[in-house]
């Protein structure tokens, strides 16, 4: 055990280090890898792509766009559903040698409801994700771009469930830390941001645009200060712990953040194109914390989510 | 031929050994320190250690190629790879100089079947290329001629600029060429050639292995369709990871729904597929 190991929301981990929802696959980075990459395993919990009630089979090709320093991704949330995923992945990702996090989404608190109560009973699952960046049917409104729809929604699953329940925000607001307070205030346990921010892409050469939704989301190092300014506002709001995320590709990126107030991070976009980037990230880190003359008491509930000064 | 290699998770740095022009093209070679032999039809998602991103900010993402040759050199195994400079990664592995150094993950995804793989019975090869998507027929040619499979070669590009590699990647063997252009071989489609072949009686018991821009791929996907032959095709998808992780190189199922090329493909049976044709496909 490193000197980096943490208690997130009660479940021990070794390192401060995530995986961001939906952007890396462990089921399919087994197939590519084989059986080492859980020998190898470079986060200290995986959180899964969202899934959603039904199977969804995800937005039309291109479903891409690289930017500078980032990348669009217009992927459409394709998954398996609630009962393809319980039945298929579940198995697979109790394998994972990390607590495994399930990212949810619904289009309304029944939808949500449903999917809390399919996978917040099972052993398997050490905690859940709320991806609220979806609309409400009901009201038309993005749930995590309002605080009452937010604080409702979770004044409905936070009775249904003793799992640990972390609220995904979006970014696309005036001001997150209104939203992340709301989720504080339903009973959230932490809350992970930044989500991506809405972009889009002309073709090139062309009028059109190019992604096949039309617009999608911008990820990777170009929205780092963006994420650190938002995680630094939203940690200064709440006292529940906050996962950071936005752009993470070195050490010094996840220490950024941890200075910043967030408990621990995420490594997301970095993970396309070195599939061991969060390993990396982790080693970086502990130097990183030493030279900066930050602390990272092992043992420390994340829930202080404070860096000493040593 | 082999099934699917299993790469080694961690990305490897490696060391860019050769560097040569062919027609419009270019063929840069690394060396592969640790890594194990790759399958025919396999790819690396590939990094320049240095200088990666332009004055633009771009390239920022890994770009995937298919392997043309794998040969022993040393401790390690050298790595061709064709490229045709027509975008920011594209320009930057083009111009990789000895001693450079490339980062690479691999390989990667679904390689070509054997013929009796394919379609039962199947014991002949056609392999049919277009313009930079010869690479993956290079390595398949040794691949079945090393397993005694007899083959034939027809291989197509638009024009004097917009090709390469014949001789430095298929230099013993006898192919046919055709040209957009006609400044080498038949004046005319690739899929020309094909489609006189397997309108011969003698290609029944061939299974045709295909890589190229997607009309050409669709096109063969026809052809062969029309005269019920078996097609394997390797194809191309703007993708972020190459491992299964950014689901954004989809590809239309004939069932309904979405493959990720880069784990159920890159090579595909062509009936398996809605069309070749997929928006994004070449992508700079």
């Amino acid at each position: 055990m490193s000197g980096l190991a943490i208690e997130l929301c009660g479940i021990p981990l070794e390192h401060p280090v995530l995986n961001g929802s939906g952007t890396f696959d462990a089921i399919a980075a087994r197939r590519a890898f084989g059986d080492s990459l859980d020998q190898h395993f470079p986060f200290s919990a995986f959180v899964s792509k969202t899934i959603t009630p039904q199977p969804r089979a995800g937005n039309p090709p291109p479903r891409l766009y690289e930017t500078p320093a980032g990348m669009i991704n217009s992927i459409g949330l394709p998954n398996k559903g609630l009962a393809g995923f319980v039945e298929h992945d579940l198995p697979e990702l109790a394998r994972l040698p990390v607590p495994l996090i399930v990212s949810v989404m619904g289009t309304s608190a029944d939808e949500f409801a449903e999917l809390v109560d399919g996978v917040g009973g099972r052993d398997e699952v050490a905690a859940l994700e709320l991806n609220i960046s979806c609309p409400n049917v009901k009201s038309g409104l993005i749930v995590g771009e309002q605080p009452a729809e937010t604080l409702s929604l979770l004044e409905t699953l936070r009775p249904m469930t003793a799992k640990p329940l972390i609220v995904k925000l979006t970014p696309n607001v005036a001001d997150p830390s209104a939203v992340a307070v709301a989720a504080h205030e339903g009973g959230a346990d932490a809350v992970s941001l930044i989500n991506t921010l809405k972009a889009a892409a002309i073709r090139p050469g062309g009028a059109e645009p190019w992604l096949g939704a039309g617009s999608g989301g911008l990820s990777g190092p170009a929205i780092r200060p963006v994420a650190l300014d938002q995680v630094r506002r939203v940690a200064a709001a709440i006292s529940i712990p906050v996962i950071g995320m936005g752009g993470v590709e070195t050490g010094a990126d996840a220490a950024d953040f941890l200075a910043a107030g967030a408990a621990a991070v995420a490594v997301g976009t970095a993970n396309f194109r070195d599939p061991m980037a969060a390993g990396r990230v982790r080693k970086e880190l502990e130097g990183e914390l030493s030279a900066r003359g930050l602390g990272f008491p092992a043992g420390l509930p994340a829930r202080s989510g404070a860096l000493t000064s040593t | 031929m082999t099934a699917r290699v299993v790469a080694p998770p961690e990305r490897r740095r490696c060391e860019v050994v050769g560097n040569v022009a062919t027609g419009g093209y270019r063929i840069f070679s690394a060396v592969d320190p640790t890594g194990p032999e790759p399958a025919a039809g396999q790819f690396y998602m590939l990094t320049a250690a240095d200088r990666w991103s332009g004055d633009g900010g771009r390239p920022f993402l890994p770009r995937a190629f298919s392997v043309a040759a794998a040969e022993p050199r040393g401790e390690g195994r050298r790595l061709d790879f064709l490229v045709e400079a027509v975008g920011p990664g594209t320009e930057r592995l083009a111009s990789l100089a000895e001693g450079e150094g490339l980062w690479l993950t691999g390989p990667l995804g679904r390689p070509f079947a054997p013929p009796g793989e394919v379609a039962p019975g199947a014991a002949g090869a056609i392999l049919v290329g277009g313009g930079i998507g010869v690479a993956p027929l290079a390595i398949l040619r040794r691949r079945l001629a090393r397993d005694g499979v007899p083959q034939r070669v027809l291989l197509g590009f638009r024009d004097r600029e917009h090709s390469g590699g014949v001789e430095e990647l298929f230099s013993c063997e006898e192919v046919r060429l055709a040209s957009e252009d006609g400044h080498a071989g038949h004046h005319g489609y690739v899929t020309d050639l094909l489609a006189v072949m397997l309108a011969g009686d003698d290609a029944g018991s061939a299974v045709v292995y295909a890589c190229g821009p997607p009309a050409m791929l669709e096109a063969v996907r026809t052809i062969c369709a029309e005269h019920g032959v078996a097609a394997e095709l390797a194809m191309e998808s703007p993708m972020a990871c190459g491992f299964g992780a950014c689901f954004g190189c989809a590809v239309p199922l004939a069932e309904g729904g979405y493959m990720r090329l880069c784990v159920d493909g890159p090579v595909v049976r062509a009936d398996e597929i809605e069309t070749a044709l997929v928006a994004g496909a070449g992508h700079r």
